[in-house]
């Protein structure tokens, strides 16, 4: 470093090279997923930036606390650990429409991509690490209610050790929903968010994507009998999901009959596709 | 400010291109049979805007792909060892590209991590960076309540926060008033001699930028112009600029006598500085102070930068703006 050492200048110090390990690509991808993860959320922005997801977060695990509540209550249990990932659907579907924008598109508009793209991620990188903390933001969502509820049952079953188990075991149950939840979403909403930098038209988008299908699906499912209300859901965002609940753990809303695994062939597909689409527009998005 | 003899790390070429061309999709040719190579040190790459400059920044990054020829950065191929080159090299693009709602020390560290650097190396690095650009009592903001210099500043910051060995600045100065511009040139001559980084500065103002770069590429329509060392470029000629207040008629007569060699210049006259300096010198002040004429500027002539483009086939008015 330039100068003598002992000049007395406190101050100024001079400048350090860095002579430190550099950890790459995928230490790279780690720190963007973390920083968005914490983005989702609001965490290190804005007050306003919080409000929705913080708010929509908080009602999840209230409405948590009130089904631990009732459940323990009444003599029979009127929602388990699938259930809340059925029912909280819209709530989530919600939540991606907000957050997912505010991931993405926040960067598009901002010229983000630019310092992003010049630093040692690739942009499937990118794709890939805002993909996965949108995911991860809505299983933190429907997962925290799930904890919730499994501490309420697990503190009151009157069948000891076994009861806990019992409990828990339903709990890991709701995870692998909540997951498939958080990625059927993510890829859905993340290819439409990254067509924008405005933040209202990607909510909008997402909204109309999700929601708008939901009566026609809804119709569907009330008017038609036999295959085709089996299939209905297959049309609508949450009711794909809940199929597949049904599917998987007889949770859901409705039957499938037979269709299980079309819908879960659909959800694969619609994950293919949409992280295919998101990488996609990002390789001709200018940096 | 202590000099050292050779202040960058390796003497390799920084950027060296070959029958570089770039032409977008839209058949509008950005860079055309470009052949140059930059060398270590603050290197000035000048042009108007629209020559090429921001394309050949992007080329160097393997933020875009050549459509001909090639290029090499720091001796690697930036599109193979796209990684390897990203993480040796800092870039502050040319538009604004900072989240307004973020905080800039957040930031800054944030961008130090998807640079490679370890969280705790990553928030040490981000405070001392910002520091260095002149924001550490500011850095716990948000990067919206910033003004146009500071948020500069931090896009300066967050491109040097990783050590880079070379630093591309895309004009840097823009949207800055006069006396934020030569305090951004100020720090950029800093990092590039305290700091030991190569830099290259990109700028349509030759007159801004000639102050702080050891050497000069000059671009146009796509095509190398000029490319040299200042020092060669600003070299001393043989001439004296001899400047009086009165008419400088009578002195030409007198120093054309004294057997000088003598031509004027609007009000000034210019000698050739004989074998013997000193002598010259005397004649001149001896006839001046014959002539009782008072005298205003007495000094050997530069070669001006700007003159490099004067016999350049387009573009040269361009350069002249300071």
């Amino acid at each position: 470093m330039p100068g003598p050492e002992n000049t007395g200048v406190i101050h100024d110090i001079g400048y350090q090279r860095y002579e430190g390990p550099r950890l790459g690509r995928a230490y790279a991808s780690r720190s963007l997923f973390v920083h968005s993860l914490r983005c989702a959320f609001g965490l290190g922005r804005s007050a306003w930036a919080k409000v929705l997801p913080i708010g929509l977060f908080s009602i999840a695990c209230m409405a948590a606390l009130v089904l631990v509540v009732i459940n323990t209550q009444l003599p029979v249990q009127v929602i388990d650990y699938v259930g809340i990932a059925s029912t909280f659907t819209y709530g989530t579907t919600v939540f991606v429409a907000v957050v997912a924008p505010e991931l993405v598109s926040t960067d598009l508009r901002g010229n983000l991509l630019s310092l992003y793209l010049s630093r040692p991620l690739s942009r499937a990188d990118y794709a890939l690490a805002k993909m996965s903390a949108l995911a991860a933001a809505v299983f933190v969502v429907l997962a925290t209610p799930m904890v919730i509820l499994f501490l309420g049952q697990a503190f009151s079953t009157d069948d000891g050790i076994a009861g806990v188990f019992s409990e828990a075991g339903g709990m890991l149950k709701g995870f692998v929903v909540a997951a498939i939840h958080a990625v059927v979403l993510a890829a859905l909403a993340l290819p439409f968010a990254s067509l924008t930098g405005r933040r209202v038209f990607a909510t909008g988008m997402i909204i109309a994507v999700t929601l708008l299908t939901t009566p026609v699906s809804g119709a569907l499912l009330s008017f038609s009998t036999g295959d085709a209300a089996y299939l209905a859901g297959l049309i609508n965002p949450s009711n794909l999901l809940n199929g597949i609940d049904r599917w998987l753990f007889a949770g859901g809303t409705f039957d499938v009959g037979p269709y299980g695994p079309v819908y879960g062939l659909v959800a694969a597909a619609v994950v293919a596709i949409g992280t295919g689409c998101t990488i996609w527009r990002y390789r001709k998005v200018k940096a | 400010m202590a000099v050292r003899p050779c202040p960058y790390a390796l003497s390799v070429v920084l950027i060296e291109t070959n029958a570089l061309e770039k032409r977008y999709d839209n058949k509008v040719t950005a860079l055309a049979d470009l052949t140059v190579a930059i060398e270590p040190g603050i290197v000035g790459l000048v042009g108007v805007n629209g020559a090429g400059k921001s394309t050949l920044i992007k080329l160097a990054l393997g933020l875009l792909e050549p459509t001909g020829g090639s290029i090499r950065v720091l001796g690697l191929d930036p599109l193979a060892d796209g990684e390897a080159v990203r993480g040796r090299v800092g870039y502050m693009p040319e538009h604004d590209c900072l989240p307004p709602d973020l905080i800039a020390a957040e930031f800054v560290t944030h961008m130090a991590r998807v640079s490679g650097l370890p969280a705790a190396m990553a928030r040490e690095r981000a405070s001392e960076t910002l520091r260095h650009v002149g924001l550490y009592e500011e850095r716990y903001r948000r990067i919206g309540g910033y003004s146009t210099g500071m948020k500069q500043r931090v896009k300066l910051a967050q491109a040097l926060v990783h050590d880079p060995e070379l630093l591309l600045l895309d004009e840097p100065t823009n949207g800055l008033d006069p006396e934020g511009r030569r305090a951004m040139l100020d720090l950029v001559h800093r990092i590039g001699t305290d700091f030991g980084i190569s830099v290259v500065v990109c700028s349509h103002l030759l007159g801004e930028i000639e102050r702080i770069c050891t050497s000069l590429v000059a671009i146009d329509a796509g095509r190398l112009l000029r490319s040299a060392t200042l020092s060669a470029m600003t070299q001393h000629s043989g001439l004296l600029v001899v400047e009086i207040d009165e008419d400088p008629a009578p002195l030409l007569d007198a120093l054309t006598a004294a057997g000088l060699e003598v031509r004027r210049n609007n009000r000034a006259l210019m000698v050739r500085l004989g074998e013997h300096a000193d002598e010259t010198y005397d004649l001149i002040r001896d006839a001046v102070a014959d002539l009782d004429l008072s005298l205003h500027r007495l000094e050997r002539q530069r070669h001006q930068v700007a003159d490099l483009f004067r016999d350049a086939p387009t573009g040269e008015a361009s350069y002249a703006g300071t």
